[in-house]
């Protein structure tokens, strides 16, 4: 027992070297000036912050950031409602062709993106065109938009919780004359409140990290995010590495703030998504 | 349960979002497909190809290749992360283990990671002549390593990156589905006298099932249409050695406009990723009845 304890310690702090090395290698070029950009040593020599202040004197950057910061935030909120909603609506209701209708709605979270990329390139340029006003190169598009791959996901989460939720709650408020609204907010809620915490994380971070959908129906500063940021940044300066670490370690940046918050629940909302498969 | 449609009131937002932008650009590439439309060519108008599209699909060796890869490359990932992720769970399960908690969260770590950003990292990582990697690599075994010129390094490393990024998601779903375990099963087949392997197999997989099937179809789905880490790593090269099918989709149709032909490739993606999800669906759950 001892013997296999002490095995299984080893073997997790190789794995964890193995885990931190690409994220500590990004962190050691970023801090390098031009002139030690091609040391091979894996320390951090002087704390050199001039790539990080290049990237952040960028004012394209920093729009870039609020973009993805906005579209994240919305996205997320906006698929915790209507999740929630859903999933109240498939775990209460015995609604007919109701398990159809869920498995259609989780497909979509399995349609690659490259698929859905020249239609909604299409329809976004083409079809959905109000007057003036076009869903393409908009930070409204993308909420909408990420909602095809978070929306499943929170409907997949949120239902698993909510089934876990014992009816005999539900009933007992009904006895006590509650409407169905307030069987939702009086009952529901707080019970799926650490339900939700989770999903609205998890959902703004798949938000934030979204690249391709961003990159094709976006072309102006006013609706680009962070991801194309970096990706542009690498296609056109080439070797400019330092600065380009730099920027990949503010764009994963909130998320690994984020995780030394939530790393628990993460764990939690994974267990829901995998048992309620 | 309540027999009543007032379900379909709190469905109703949620299925309206996802018809119009799920539902409706799949019955618009369905439409695109049968015509010939690029916007840049002489006649930039639809016109009634039939099926001539796919017909030429079928001899689009390029695209077949590509799928081909994906394929292969999913396959390799699905397969490994699976048995690491298991390894990995098991370990960091162990009773009395120092530090638990801090390797638990070094180990999400990875998840959150934006794939745009990893593909930058493990550019960063392997690029020849500034990478650490290749310098290592010739330095202690003299191994030349160049992922921008060796198909097969590029194509493993591509493999590398993935495990690195999503082992840690294999490895957190199968611990929750390990911790749910009911504790009596595995006792009463120690006291049967089960060997560790008759209770891996008889008891721990069928028990396991819906989390293995769960995170199996996640992780498939993902690893058939991963494309911002490959494009960073390797913009699909050396040549097509990494170029999988949605980044093949993805460079291909918007830069020639050739929207006919690109929706009946998408499609046809699309139909693929189906069909593979459906038999593993089948595969899987059809094997639940001969184990227990």
């Amino acid at each position: 027992m001892r013997r296999s304890g002490i095995t299984s310690f080893v073997l997790w702090v190789c794995l964890t070297i193995l885990t931190l090395l690409p994220v500590w290698w990004m962190l050691v070029v970023s801090m390098r000036p031009r002139v030690k950009l091609y040391s091979k040593s894996f320390l951090i020599d002087d704390l050199y912050w001039d790539n990080f202040l290049a990237v952040l004197n960028s004012s394209t950057f920093l729009q870039y950031l609020w973009n993805s910061l906005i579209v994240a935030t919305s996205n997320a909120a906006l698929v915790c409602a209507l999740g929630l909603l859903a999933a109240f609506g498939l775990s209460r209701y015995k609604i007919s062709g109701g398990d159809n209708v869920f498995f259609w709605l989780i497909t979509n979270r399995m349609a690659p993106p490259a698929v859905f990329l020249l239609p909604l390139f299409l329809l976004f340029t083409k079809w959905f065109v109000f007057g003036d006003f076009m869903l393409f190169d908009t930070k409204i598009g993308l909420i909408l938009l990420y909602c095809v791959f978070n929306l499943p996901f929170a409907i997949w989460l949120l239902k698993g919780m909510l089934d876990g939720i014992p009816l005999e709650l539900d009933e007992a408020a009904r006895v006590d004359g509650a409407t169905t609204g307030q069987v939702l907010s009086h009952v529901i809620l707080p019970l799926a409140r650490p339900g939700l915490a989770v999903t609205f994380i998890l959902t703004w971070i798949f938000a934030w990290n979204e690249y391709l959908f961003a990159a094709t129906l976006t072309s102006s500063a006013g609706a680009r995010t962070v991801t194309t940021a970096l990706a542009e940044y690498v296609s056109v300066t080439g070797t400019n590495w330092g600065e380009m670490a730099a920027m990949a370690f503010l764009t994963t940046l909130p998320a690994l703030v984020v995780l030394g918050f939530v790393q628990k629940h993460i764990v939690t909302g994974l267990t829901f998504g995998a048992l309620k498969g | 349960m309540r027999q009543s449609n007032i379900g379909w009131l709190f469905l109703a937002p949620a299925t309206l979002i996802l018809f119009v932008v799920g539902f409706v650009p799949f019955i618009y590439i369905l439409y695109v497909g049968f015509f010939d439309w690029n916007t840049n060519a002489v006649d930039p108008t639809l016109r009634w190809a039939g099926l001539q599209n796919y017909r030429s699909l079928v001899f689009d060796t390029t695209f077949l290749n590509s799928l081909a890869r994906t394929l292969v490359f999913a396959f390799f990932v699905v397969v490994s992360e699976l048995l690491l992720g298991y390894v990995l769970a098991r370990a960091l399960m162990a009773d009395r283990l120092w530090g638990r908690q801090f390797f638990r969260t070094i180990h999400t770590l990875p998840i959150v990671v934006a794939p745009i950003a990893v593909g930058a990292t493990w550019r960063l990582l392997c690029v020849p002549g500034f990478g650490i990697v290749p310098y290592y690599l010739k330095l202690w075994f003299g191994i030349d390593y160049n992922i921008s010129t060796n198909a097969y390094h590029a194509f493993s490393t591509a493999i590398i990156m993935d495990l690195w990024h999503w082992t840690p998601f294999v490895t957190l779903s199968l611990m929750a589905g390990l911790t749910a375990l009911p504790k009596e099963p595995l006792e009463q087949a120690q006291i049967d006298g089960g060997n560790k392997l008759q209770i891996f197999w008889y008891v721990i997989v069928p028990m396991l099932k819906p989390v293995l099937l769960t995170t199996v179809f996640i992780r498939l789905m993902d690893a058939l249409r991963s494309v911002d880490e490959i494009w960073m790593l390797t913009k699909g090269g050396p040549a097509e050695a990494t170029r999988f099918i949605g980044l093949h989709i993805w460079i291909n149709v918007f830069p020639k406009t050739d929207y006919g032909y690109g929706a009946a490739m998408s499609l046809l993606t699309l139909y693929v990723t189906i069909v593979l999800s459906w038999l593993l669906f089948v595969a899987m759950t059809g094997r639940k009845g001969g184990a227990q």
